[in-house]
């Protein structure tokens, strides 16, 4: 792969539920180590982005990943592919135990790291360690987010794409997840797309971003630069 | 769902060794490392084995040991359900035509003189052949056919989905009249003692086992039952093995969750069709297990809809995803409908077998209401909730 194709590139991306047409042609890039923020309001279509790239919704446009399009994959395929999706909501699963939900994760790997790879997570997430044999249903909102993002950790992926992750969690919690994810980042290199509301802790982790407002990309720029930009600034910054 | 009075994760995002981070200790799971559990599991497993292995089928009466070889391929009929709706959530309602078509296909096997009539031409299907050497062909015929409606299945959920499988346990048994020619031209295919009696090889076994303790097995009965327990054990050891194996929580991911179980790589369809052929194979095993039983293969819409059913009850009561619920659930619906079916009172109250037979089902599914109040997850779930709350209160007595 040569340096200059981005490790995803998406163009003129429409999408949407039905008749109900939510993305208009959208462009954006995520290139390898890179932490890319899709900011935006209620409805503005970002889960739609997401689930459009991850193949959970017909889509008409570019999505490629690596150089190779993958509009039209099955989802199981995209994961497969490299690319692991955190679904908004968490979509950890109740009944299963926290390492059974783990061992889930690699489920499409088919190498014998995968119970060192196990252990490595709970280091991270010691709170997970400690829960190992309990069912994901009963712990917290904070602990299941960290349980579904170290579950699409197991699948060895290129690129996760998180779906407001703080949604529904405490403020202190949701800081606690961002630094874990910018730690993540940093050490291991491991490409993000993040969808989010709370602009100001995700643009703290982030390379770049882009606003999207109702289905097309209005805003687009650096970290720093949205973190300063008037408008983003009254938007979603609140100030 | 916010919750506020949360206390943040401790988390640190230091891979391995950077800390010098202690691996962290696991805590012993619900059941691992109690000695409590241990000793009850372990005398109860020596009494089940005792009960199951030698008792009924040296004590009991050829009429109660069938009714225990019943129980047993009800109860694995429902453990072929379980798989199906317990572990991977696609309800059927249709099951007792799975059941029906492991019977017909192995008395039609067995006996010399049905066949099936199809594209003209007369099907013998085999003249005699051994009872045990028509389960492997049962077990394919299952899993074809099971895949072969697994796959429509695929588009319909739900209540959509029991109704497509009622379809089934009513088409069945006319499809059986259509083409299989059986006694008399009908669609019973009757098997004779000579076509039903334990192998020859079978006569050594006594010497080795009951012997010693001078008792004979030989009878047909006894021959039955055995087969249906070395049966059932070996096919809820698969399901046990299942339930623990990466096919198992794909089961349940597609169940509790579709999105999340795409993310991961799993493929739903090959999943769900899966589950559908693995399901209909061991319904198809407890089919060919009643023929031994009734020494006959029939199919009738009340018949084949009331086994869907009584497949769903057991399955249900004992404790749907459980390994062994779907057995128990098993054991209990065939012995409560014997009980009720025996009951003089009920006679002498409405002076008519016949009425009180069919007070049965009615008894049958107050029974069924009181249970689902008290035991929503099944006798398995229940029993589960009652040793934790037993063991709980031991290792923290309330102050």
């Amino acid at each position: 792969m040569s340096a200059d194709v981005p490790l995803l590139r998406v163009a003129e991306l429409s999408a949407g539920y039905g008749p109900v047409q939510v993305l208009h042609g959208i462009d954006f890039t995520v290139e390898p180590g890179e932490v890319v923020v899709i900011l935006g309001a209620n409805g503005a279509g970002k889960t739609t982005t997401l689930r459009a790239v991850s193949g959970m919704i017909p889509a008409r446009g570019t999505v490629e990943f690596e150089g190779r399009s993958l509009l039209g994959t099955r989802p199981e395929k995209v994961a497969r592919a490299g690319i692991a999706h955190v679904p908004q909501g968490r979509g950890t699963l109740a009944e299963l135990t926290v390492e059974e939900n783990l061992r889930l994760g690699a489920f499409a790997r088919r190498d014998a790291q995968v119970a060192s790879d196990v252990e490595r997570w709970y280091e991270v997430f010691p709170r997970l360690g400690e829960r190992r044999d309990q069912q994901a249903g009963s712990m917290s909102g904070g602990e299941q987010q960290m349980l579904a993002i170290a579950r699409a950790l197991m699948s060895r992926p290129k690129l996760v794409l998180l779906d407001e992750p703080s949604l529904g969690l405490a403020p202190i919690v949701t800081q606690e997840l961002f630094r874990v994810l910018g730690e993540l980042n940093r050490e291991t290199g491991l490409s993000m797309l993040v969808v989010e509301q709370n602009a100001g802790l995700a643009l703290g982790i982030a390379t770049r971003g882009y606003v999207l407002e109702a289905g097309t990309i209005a805003v687009t720029g650096s970290a720093a630069d949205l973190a300063t930009n008037d408008d983003v600034r009254k938007a979603y910054l609140g100030i | 769902m916010s919750r506020t009075g949360e206390t943040a994760p401790g988390v640190t995002a230091r891979p391995a060794g950077a800390g010098g981070a202690a691996r962290v200790p696991r805590p012993a799971g619900p059941a691992g490392r109690n000695p409590a559990w241990l000793v009850t599991s372990l005398v109860l497993s020596v009494l089940g084995a005792y009960f199951f292995v030698y008792y009924v089928p040296q004590n009991y009466a050829p009429s109660r040991v069938d009714l225990f070889t019943e129980a047993l391929f009800v109860g694995l009929a429902a453990t072929g359900l379980n798989i199906l709706t317990g572990f991977n959530g696609q309800v059927s309602i249709g099951h007792g035509a799975f059941f029906g078509l492991g019977a017909y296909v192995t008395a039609l096997m067995m006996d010399d003189r049905a066949y099936v009539e199809f594209a003209g031409r007369e099907w013998g299907l085999g003249d005699g052949v051994p009872f045990l050497a028509t389960l492997p062909v049962v077990a394919v015929v299952c899993l074809v056919v099971g895949a072969l409606i697994g796959f429509p299945a695929l588009r319909v959920k739900g209540l959509y989905l029991a109704l497509v499988t009622l379809g089934l346990a009513v088409l069945f048994p006319d499809l059986t009249k259509r083409f299989v020619r059986g006694t008399g031209g009908t669609n019973l295919v009757g098997l004779r003692g000579a076509d039903l009696a334990p192998p020859d090889w079978y006569d050594w076994f006594p010497d080795v086992i009951a012997d010693p303790l001078d008792d004979y097995v030989g009878a047909r009965d006894q021959w039955a039952y055995y087969v249906a327990l070395v049966l059932v054990g070996l096919l809820l050891l698969a399901v046990h093995l299942i339930a623990r194996s990466r096919f198992g929580r794909a089961l349940i991911a597609v169940r509790d969750h579709e999105a999340a179980a795409e993310t991961v790589g799993i493929d739903l369809a090959r999943v769900k069709v899966s589950a559908f052929a693995l399901s209909a194979a061991y319904a198809g095993l407890a089919g060919s297990l009643s023929v031994l039983v009734a020494r006959q293969a029939n199919a009738g819409r009340v018949e084949t809809f009331q086994l869907s059913i009584e497949f769903l009850v057991a399955l249900v009561v004992g404790g749907t995803a459980t390994v062994f619920g779907p057995m128990i659930g098993g054991f209990l619906v065939v012995f409560f409908r014997d009980w009720i079916d025996q009951q003089q009172r009920l006679e002498d109250l409405f002076d008519s077998s016949a009425r009180a037979k069919l007070l049965s089902p009615a008894i049958f599914g107050i029974g069924l209401i009181v249970m689902m109040f008290f035991l929503p997850d099944g006798i398995v779930g229940g029993s589960r909730r009652a040793w934790r709350r037993v063991t709980r209160r031991r290792s923290h007595p309330i102050t």
